[in-house]
């Protein structure tokens, strides 16, 4: 159905001079939608014309509105020649369509031009009337809320969480067409820009259609993401969380749903399959065909993080569509190879034939792959002598005992053939293929667990099944692109887990070229069936992976997941990446479950259901974990797998916090820090990189090439992380990104993370130098000074970060803590006033220090390396998180920015001095951040996100987006168990804020909000009490950013409105209460006259000012004051200095808000909260 | 191996002051690096040489681009290529627009041509002052004696609201564009003692009161010229000293007044014909274009010089321009007592301020 779209023109400003006789503009307007165009009149001689035109009206299919941008384009009459264009203006009108969002879009714009950059101004009003659609067949789904934000947007409240939805849309570039050799170059530019607003427009379509469907109304976590594949064309793709969210409500939480992947009882029956995370695995698959070769291989380092990295470089074979490719694992271990090394290739048959194509156009199939693999496999699969285990990698430094990550340990660690060699020697050994417990997963998503819903009694039983099932068709993957949640709804995190996959690009076959649409896009989907090879299935392997490897820990679901690619020529990586976890079925209350309000859409109560489905399925085979009340500073730390059959060989601890529950020793994330965690002191930026040579190669050689390599780099990035957290005295990251880049002649690995000391976690060991010839006195003088310089850093870190780790209480020492653990750490609460040398001594008895051994100058160097990170200048922390963990009290002042580096390396670089290069690189961008926001301090760089590519050889390109946040000094700075006291009074504080915002809305705007606030309080309550713990002396004050409110709308002030951008979630100091749409820009920039425009540094800065000026102008003509949650998504730079040419592609995204200050506290609401939910707190002790 | 691309783009643009003031002041990036260097910033901070080059590289870069914004201030304000919070908006222009008074020594009351602009590297050599530096101010006093000259209204008004810049600096600008319209010479090694600041109180003086603009401020063009009328008028002031008796007259009156109240009688009584001559003669002069330009030159020679020579001080001066402004009213036959007060009444201030050292 259709809905009319308004525009009208009013005036412009600050036009070029585009008549240089009279220096004045003879400017016009067109405006076009779809097909249709109107044009205003001439406004002659000026260059502020005034057109103040009609309403132009455009009526069109809904489905067109959200597809299309408007187009105005601002011209220049010329009566003889060709009118020129001044530039153009693309207006997305999505936000217009949502009814909770803008109502008008209203304001100056920048008149942009891809040649010459901002030009002028114009003012222009649109408006959308959309009749209501009822069509059950519509392919519009308008109405749909997006969310960049990755976690529930702050004036919603989510019901449901329905889960991941994914989409890409692929066409010909038009950069690349035959077309593009005669037509200018900024013909060529617009016809780009047009045609991804298009195709962004056209995905989200498609993604709002796959929510409804679902029965959401939202998608919160919304990434999206183009690929330029260049000559195979370009890719925009899509993944999200579906959402059904309710404006405003007592808690921002929500309720997902349970665990419908829930590890079923076959986990118990087959407890070793879990297990099979070994340090390395990797998975190598298939057959050497030539023609259709591809390799294979996996590799993982496991324990708190599950890292995969496979290769496989493009397979033109016309094997199975769909096929899984990537996951030969699962037809060969499904013949039961195990312990042997059987040659893997005849099993490639199998493989596919064991598969059915699945999954045709909907996701329904995906339980059909499921059946393929239920037979729980076993044990063997580890023993499997063919796996190559990490300690083959680690042979750089052969004796490194990891205390609990990295375990290269494999059980038949002595009969196993170092990888190293294998890898090195013939990659093609390479393929065979370990696989570990896939089919724990798939049992427990599929029809697998139909076991476990087998041994319910009752009538539940049916019910059960229909909902297990239904849910699982939906949840093809259980993931969730959010990364922060609401309280109690993570319940247990396993780790990170990750999947890479290296392809060869080939031009993208587009049957709908045919289309007749006037653009040529395509939906893959529909026509994926009779296409050997897709973009789609490539992914889908990656996510099957993924959420193997989730399995293997334990976990039924992937949280703060994310995509990503990097593309080289012809050689693409595909990487995705995620946090293993377990979610809370107990939110279920706050709504029915997706499956059955899918079925029935009314509400159904399922609480009981719920748990006690999770109770039955988890709780029973998992021996731990599942327990339904967890102190929240501490539960999400518990380990999700079965002790007794640890994937990986890891040192398992009683919870420091609440010791009941084993904890791991070192937990990594690819979420943000939960808000209710304890922290011991504050957290810092840790960032591991690397750079390694490669040679020069072409097509498959390069893929094979790349694929031998990522292990490594992976492996090394991992070690680096780990040393850097130990040096800090951390035992937990958050937010980590890895980001691996390709190029010609080198690959680059990057990866952040924000370091903390969760209080739950045991105190890291320290870290310990070892040489192999000890008969040298002089050398053994040169490792103990290093030995000293690094014990001196970690004591500085210390103090630096605040991390005095709480006294150990007496009465734990007859828990059953391991021996030499609890040693230490009662070692480690002397430490303060004893001096380090004893403490190194002995902690050569530890079991748990971390072991570096010098036996080579790499080592050595790697130590110094690990050194020089310099400490960040006092006033300065940095995390890439949300929010730093320990700092609460920040102003209302921030900054953002985008800083851009790119390196030119000279040739012939050793893999060590490259490394130095680009750590310097990195360090110095650091630095300069530093100095340049030193007006700011006390401050904190809030979600440093370092993006590297490698434009072309022997250059390096550093993009970095954060934002600076000052904070007042006057807290004091928390430590022990005050810490975990005020994350309590934190996590109250978080839900008064909800309150707060609450009542006052219901007051102010008198909505139509049902939920009374008495109801919200009680819910507080209960909630609390839920998973209290003690909580004897709450502060009755909230502290830091919630401490609120009152409109006050200042930013009317001057004439042009200021625009807040921050890539976080929130701005402090203020509430957002109004989402307004999302922000999806794509904008080109070429110039011819590059030196003219101030050399690249010139030409860059200018550009990103304009896309910075051009964002904060659409915002404002939407009627927001700020973005949250921007990201800097591609920023693409391609120069010719030669030819004194430059290029630049730069994609954003956010959502547009409206934010009010909160300047003043109602004290008097605040203290009757506090005082109706005080009393609910101190109910339960630990 | 090389940094091939620096950029640093805020959301608010960050500007340092310091930085700003050293763009302005026409350093290149490497002497200004060095500037910074020895002030110290780099221990306060911890920051590395290699760290200050690149945030000076990156400001002046956004300088430059906000420069051509800086040429119309009223853009700055509603462009919006870079958020600068208002009160950064303001600091911009008024150090964009500040200038130094040895350099405006140079320029002020030279035509603002082309010609001139050739010659600002002689300045430059002269003054110290860079190059670059030279050129923006004289670029600056171009354009805003371009936007004001046609326009109606008060000078001052003028240049405070169309260049935003705060009213000291207006007044200083309105100066200068008078200064440079009536090409009064200032250049003369006997009026090198005065300051430009001497100079704007003049000028300040003469807008206020010798313009058409200080009669009717409804007239065109009234502030940066001369009211004719009133120079035509000035002529009729020679009879003070034409007229013997008149002269006389006037003498002894103000030789009464000052008896015994200043050390310095005698010289005055024996200069009085002389100084009074050279007072009158500039006024009757004044309606030549070319005795315009040596106004102050005429006013130092005539009047400023002798007394100096006397060894007056600025009390003998006050006193005895007090009284012989007075006097003259009381003088039977000399009937232009407007004109002369009016006359009298900018020479005297004028005269007390560039009567020092």
């Amino acid at each position: 159905m259709p809905g009319k779209l308004k525009a009208k023109i009013v005036a412009g400003r600050h036009l070029p001079v585009m008549d240089r006789a009279s220096d004045l503009t003879d400017a016009f307007v067109e405006v076009k939608f779809g097909n249709t165009t109107f044009k205003t009149d001439v406004y002659p001689k000026s260059l502020n014309p005034q057109w103040n035109s009609e309403w132009f009206k455009f009526e069109v299919d809904d489905e067109d509105l959200q597809d299309e941008p408007l187009q105005i384009t601002v011209l220049d009459h010329d009566t003889y020649s060709a009118n020129d264009s001044i530039g153009k203006v693309y207006i997305d009108i999505d936000p217009l369509l949502c009814s909770e969002a803008a109502t008008v879009i209203s304001g100056w714009l920048p008149i942009y031009d891809t040649i010459h950059g901002i030009r002028g101004e114009i003012n222009v009003l649109v408006k959308v009337d959309l009749f209501n659609d009822l069509n059950r067949f519509r392919q519009s789904s308008c109405g749909v809320k997006f969310f960049c934000t990755t976690s529930v947007p702050r004036c919603y409240r989510a019901v449901l969480v329905h889960g991941f939805v994914e989409e890409l849309v692929v066409n010909e570039d038009p950069e690349y067409q035959w077309i593009d050799r005669i037509r200018t170059p900024r013909a060529s530019n617009e016809a780009r820009q047009r045609l991804i607003f298009l195709m962004s427009g056209e995905l989200q379509r498609k993604i709002g259609l796959k929510v409804l469907e679902m029965g959401g109304n939202a998608v919160v976590g919304y990434l999206q993401c183009f690929d330029l594949e260049g000559e195979s064309g370009l890719v925009v793709r899509a993944i999200g969380t579906a959402c059904t969210l309710e404006k405003i409500s007592t808690f921002p939480a929500t309720a997902t749903h349970p665990s419908n992947s829930s590890p079923s009882k076959d986990m118990k029956d087959s407890p070793q399959a879990a297990p099979s995370t070994l340090g390395c695995r990797s998975t190598h698959s298939s057959p050497v065909h030539s023609a259709s070769s591809r390799l294979s291989q996996g590799f993982s380092v496991s324990v708190p993080t599950l890292l995969f990295a496979g290769m496989k470089p493009r397979h033109r074979s016309s094997e199975a569509p769909r096929a899984r490719q990537c996951r030969p694992g699962f037809g060969e271990e499904a013949p039961g190879v195990p312990l042997s090394s059987g040659p893997p290739t005849p099993l490639r048959a199998q493989t596919f034939s064991s598969f059915s194509p699945s999954k045709s156009y909907s996701r329904q199939s995906s339980s059909s792959d499921t059946e393929l693999s239920l037979t729980p496999k076993t044990v063997g699969i580890f023993q499997c002598p063919s796996t190559p285990a990490l300690d083959s990698e680690s042979s750089p430094l052969p004796s490194v005992h990891l205390p609990c990550h990295l375990r290269p340990v494999m059980s038949s660690r002595s009969t196993t053939p170092p990888l190293l060699h294998i890898s090195q020697s013939d990659t093609a050994m390479l393929r065979k293929s370990v696989s570990f417990s896939e089919e724990l997963m798939l049992a427990a998503s599929g029809m697998g667990s139909g076991g476990s819903v087998g041994k319910e009694a009752g009538p539940l039983k049916a019910l059960l099944r229909q909902q297990t099932q239904s849910a699982l068709e939906q949840r093809e993957y259980p993931f969730f692109t959010l990364t922060a949640f609401p309280p109690g709804f993570l319940l247990h995190v396993g780790g990170v887990v990750s999947a890479r996959s290296v392809k060869l690009l080939d031009r993208i076959h587009n049957p709908a070229l045919g289309n007749t649409r006037s653009y040529k896009l395509l939906d893959w989907n529909s026509f994926a069936a009779d296409e050997p090879e897709t973009r789609d299935a490539w992914w889908e392997e990656i996510r099957q992976e993924i959420k193997s490897h989730a399995k293997a820990l334990g976990c039924h679901a992937v949280v703060g997941y994310s995509e990503s690619t990097s593309i080289c020529e012809e050689v693409c990586i595909l990487s995705a990446s995620g946090t293993a976890a377990i979610l809370s079925s107990r939110f279920m209350q706050d709504g029915p479950p997706d499956t059955e309000h899918r079925l029935s859409r009314q509400p159904l109560c399922v609480f009981s259901t719920g748990s006690e489905r999770v109770e039955g399925d988890m709780g029973s085979s998992a021996s731990l974990g599942f327990e339904e009340v967890v102190s929240p500073g501490c539960g999400f730390c518990h380990i999700p797998y079965d002790e007794l059959n640890i994937p990986f060989p890891a040192q398992l601890t009683y919870c420091y916090c609440c010791r009941r529950y084993k904890v791991p020793d070192v937990l990594f994330t690819t979420i943000d820090l939960p808000n209710e965690a304890n922290v011991t002191g504050k957290g810092c930026l840790i960032q591991a990189r690397l750079c390694r040579t490669k040679k020069k190669a072409q097509g498959e050689g390069n893929a094979t090439a790349i694929s031998s390599l990522l292990p490594f780099l992976e492996y090394e990035l991992h070690t680096q992380l780990m040393n850097k957290l130990k040096l800090r005295s951390m035992n937990a990251l958050f937010g980590l990104r890895i980001q691996i880049s390709v190029g010609e002649t080198m690959l680059l690995g990057i990866a952040s993370a924000t370091g903390v000391y969760l209080t739950a976690l045991p105190s890291p060991g320290g870290i310990q130098i070892a040489g192999k010839t000890p008969s040298d006195i002089t050398y053994e003088q040169h490792i103990s000074t290093m030995q000293k310089k690094i014990n001196d850093t970690i004591a500085k870190n210390k103090e630096l970060h605040d991390i005095n780790p709480p006294e150990v209480v007496e009465e734990i020492i007859g828990s059953p803590i391991p021996e030499p653990r609890q040693r230490s750490r009662l070692f480690r609460s002397h430490s303060e006033s004893s001096d380090e040398v004893s403490e190194l001594d002995l902690s050569h008895g530890k079991k748990d220090a971390f072991v570096l051994e010098i036996d080579d100058t790499d080592a050595v160097e790697d130590i110094h390396a690990l050194l020089t990170d310099s400490p960040t200048p006092a006033g300065f922390y940095s995390c890439n998180t949300e929010i730093m963990p320990g700092i609460q009290n920040w102003t209302s002042a921030i900054q953002m920015f985008t800083s851009v580096r790119v390196f030119r390396l000279n040739a012939n670089l050793t893999n060590q001095g490259l490394n130095k290069i680009f750590s310097d690189l990195c360090e110095n961008l650091l630095k300069s951040l530093y100095f340049k926001l030193r007006s700011m301090v006390p401050c904190c760089l809030c979600h440093l996100n370092f993006t590297v590519a490698i434009p072309e050889d022997e250059l390096i390109q550093v993009a970095v987006t954060a934002v600076a946040m000052s904070f007042d000094k006057e807290q004091p700075l928390e430590n022990g168990k005050q810490s975990g006291e005020k994350t309590l009074i934190k996590a109250v504080t978080e839900n008064d804020e909800q309150l707060q915002f609450n009542l006052e809305l219901n007051a102010e705007t008198s909505s139509s909000n049902p939920r009374s606030s008495p109801k919200g309080l009680s819910e507080v309550g209960s909630h609390l009490s839920a998973r209290a713990s003690s909580l004897e002396k709450a502060s009755p004050l909230p502290e830091g950013r919630s401490r609120s409110l009152r409109s006050d709308r200042s930013y009317s002030g001057s004439s042009v409105a200021v625009v807040k951008m921050t890539p976080l979630s929130f701005i402090p100091g203020a509430k957002i209460i109004k989402y307004l749409g999302i922000i999806n820009m794509f904008f080109i920039r070429e110039t011819s006259s590059l030196r003219e425009e101030g050399g690249v540094s010139g030409f860059l800065h200018t550009f990103i000012a304009e896309v910075f000026a051009m964002v904060r102008a659409h915002v404002a003509a939407l009627g927001g004051n700020a973005v949250v949650s921007y990201s800097m998504k591609e920023c693409v730079f391609m120069e010719n200095p030669n030819k004194n040419q430059a290029q630049c592609l730069i994609n954003v995204s956010g959502d547009a808000v409206i934010f009010v200050r909160e300047s003043e506290l109602d004290s008097t609401l605040v203290q009757t909260q506090s005082a109706t939910t005080h009393p609910s707190n101190g109910g339960e002790g630990t | 191996m090389s940094v091939e691309l620096d950029v640093f783009v805020g959301n608010t643009t960050i500007m340092d002051k310091e930085v700003y003031q050293l763009w302005l002041n026409g350093y290149t990036v490497n002497d200004a690096v060095k500037v910074r260097i020895e002030g110290g910033v780099m221990e306060e901070c911890e920051a590395s040489a290699e760290v200050l080059l690149s945030d000076t590289m990156d400001q002046y870069r956004t300088f430059q681009m906000c420069e051509r914004l800086l040429h119309h201030p009223a853009k700055l304000a509603n462009q919006l290529l870079f958020q600068i919070p208002p009160d950064r908006q303001a600091m911009l222009i008024e150090r964009y627009y500040a200038f130094d008074d040895l350099f405006v020594r140079e320029v002020l009351g030279k035509k603002l041509s082309k010609g001139t602009k050739k010659d600002l590297d002689d300045v430059s050599t002269k003054t110290g002052i860079t190059l670059k530096s030279c050129r923006r101010q004289f670029d600056n006093f171009k354009r805003v004696f371009k936007v004001v000259e046609e326009l109606k209204g008060p000078l001052v008004e003028n240049i405070r609201q169309h260049f935003l810049l705060p009213d000291q600096l207006a007044r200083d600008y309105a100066a200068i564009v008078f200064f440079a319209n009536n090409r009064f010479e200032t250049g003369k090694k006997k009026l090198q003692y005065l300051t430009f600041q001497d100079f704007a109180f003049c000028a300040g003086q003469l807008i206020n009161n010798w313009t058409l603009g200080a009669v009717d401020n409804m007239m065109e063009d009234m502030d940066v010229d001369l009211d004719k009328e009133f120079l035509q008028d000035l002529k009729d002031l020679k009879i003070l000293i034409t007229d013997k008796d008149l002269l006389d007259q006037h003498k002894s009156l103000v030789c009464t007044a000052l008896r015994g109240k200043t050390n310095v009688y005698n010289e005055m009584e024996a200069n009085f014909k002389n100084l009074s001559r050279g007072l009158v003669n500039i006024a009757a002069k004044l309606i030549n274009a070319k005795d315009v330009r040596d106004f102050f030159i005429d006013l130092v020679e005539k009047f400023i010089e002798p007394c100096r020579s006397d060894k007056w001080t600025s009390i003998d001066m006050n006193l005895y321009l007090t009284h012989y402004t007075n006097s003259a009213h009381i003088l039977d036959t000399f009937k232009h007592h407007a004109v002369w007060t009016r006359y009298m009444g900018v020479i005297k201030s004028c005269i007390l301020r560039l009567y020092h050292d």
